[in-house]
């Protein structure tokens, strides 16, 4: 009985994502929001302002260095997490 | 008709993403559970690249510079910059989330969560 | 893991791709600016590489990184990315304004070279976070 209250729920999340994705933009639309409101600033003066034509690396390590500053440092805790979690468990047994 | 078409990708996407819910919750092993985690995360890069396209755009490249009024012509690069460094965290939390998964191995000796519910509760 | 030897034809081949991967992943670093690339991605082909070389030959051969090493490397990425932040404070910008660091005269190509180093920074941070994450998960010899 749970299970099957399990996949009515999958099946209604499923519902639930078409009904609302028919507010969302089409594919490709050129005059969709997410097209009109930040990135045109960035692809129209990315290489005037940051010298990098490559637009994505212009945003990633100069208009949002800070985030990606950010995202360097959970890498760099995920590598330290798993040294803590691991580091002599394999040697558990020998002992 | 016109709707159909220009919706189908995030329709793809939900159906992606409810894969992964179903792994989530009625998978008792903990590695698939980690892969059905790791679907989720790809049906979440796949939604915002999806945003980012435009209809017979070019990848966000040009030595020079682009002139005004031509943004229509260059994918959106802001989507692509936050999807490179999710897939790359991603991939390094999968690392945690296998050691974790390791030492719970290592204490259990089962990798299925109703026996380990079971060891709990002894 | 075995310990066995690897046999002639894989050993050749690693041998023979390595060179290659490491000067594509400083083409894919430097060349970031104005190609598909950037730091992310040339840390992932370095640590491939490394990666390549302890599944095929030894887990503990004479090229490469080893744990300890691969632990620094992270650590000094990390730090690198974060001390050019605290630089640009020292010469009164904000933090990571690349614009304010005595590097030339036109502040776009400044810029550039800051771009560059962070992207090197994120390199090698990310190089040794995955190498480790293998080390730690392929378990001791």
């Amino acid at each position: 009985m749970t299970r099957k209250l399990g996949y009515l729920s999958l099946v209604l999340l499923a519902a639930l994502f078409i009904y609302v994705s028919l507010d969302l933009p089409p594919t490709g639309d050129p005059h969709s929001p997410p097209a009109t409101h930040v990135s045109p600033r960035y692809i129209e003066k990315a290489y005037k302002e940051t010298g990098a034509a490559n637009m994505v690396t212009a945003v990633l390590a100069d208009y949002r260095g800070y985030d990606t500053l950010g995202e360097t440092v959970v890498v760099f805790t995920a590598g330290v997490a798993t040294l803590l979690l691991l580091e002599g468990a394999f040697k558990f047994k020998k002992r | 008709m016109d709707a159909i078409a220009g919706h189908l990708n995030y329709w793809l996407i939900a159906v992606l993403f409810v894969v992964g819910v179903y792994g989530l919750a009625f998978q008792d092993n903990l590695l698939k559970k980690l892969m059905a985690l790791n679907v989720i995360s790809v049906s979440t890069i796949a939604f915002f690249l999806n945003l980012g396209q435009k209809v017979g755009a070019k990848a966000p490249i040009l030595p020079g510079g682009v002139k005004g009024g031509e943004a229509a012509a260059y994918a959106n690069p802001l989507p692509h910059t936050l999807m490179l460094t999710a897939i790359v965290v991603g991939v390094a939390t999968t690392g945690v989330g296998l050691a974790m998964i390791y030492r719970i191995f290592k204490h259990y000796h089962t990798l299925e969560e109703s026996e380990i519910l079971k060891g709990m509760r002894e | 893991m075995n310990k066995s030897r690897p046999t002639t034809i894989l050993d050749t081949c690693v041998r023979l791709i390595i060179p290659f991967y490491l000067v594509y992943a400083i083409y894919v670093l430097v060349h970031g600016h104005y190609s598909p690339g950037g730091g992310f991605q040339a840390g992932v082909v370095l640590a491939v590489s490394v990666i390549l070389v302890q599944l095929v030959q030894d887990p503990n051969p004479r090229w490469g990184l080893g744990r300890d090493a691969a632990v620094v490397f992270a650590c000094l990425g990390t730090f690198m990315y974060a001390g050019i932040g605290l630089l640009t404070m020292a010469w009164g910008g904000n933090m990571l304004d690349y614009g304010v660091l005595p590097l030339g005269e036109v502040e776009a190509e400044v810029r550039a070279l800051g771009t560059l180093g962070i992207e090197i920074g994120v390199t090698m941070a990310v190089m040794g976070v995955f190498v480790v994450i293998f080390n730690l998960l392929r378990g001791e010899e």
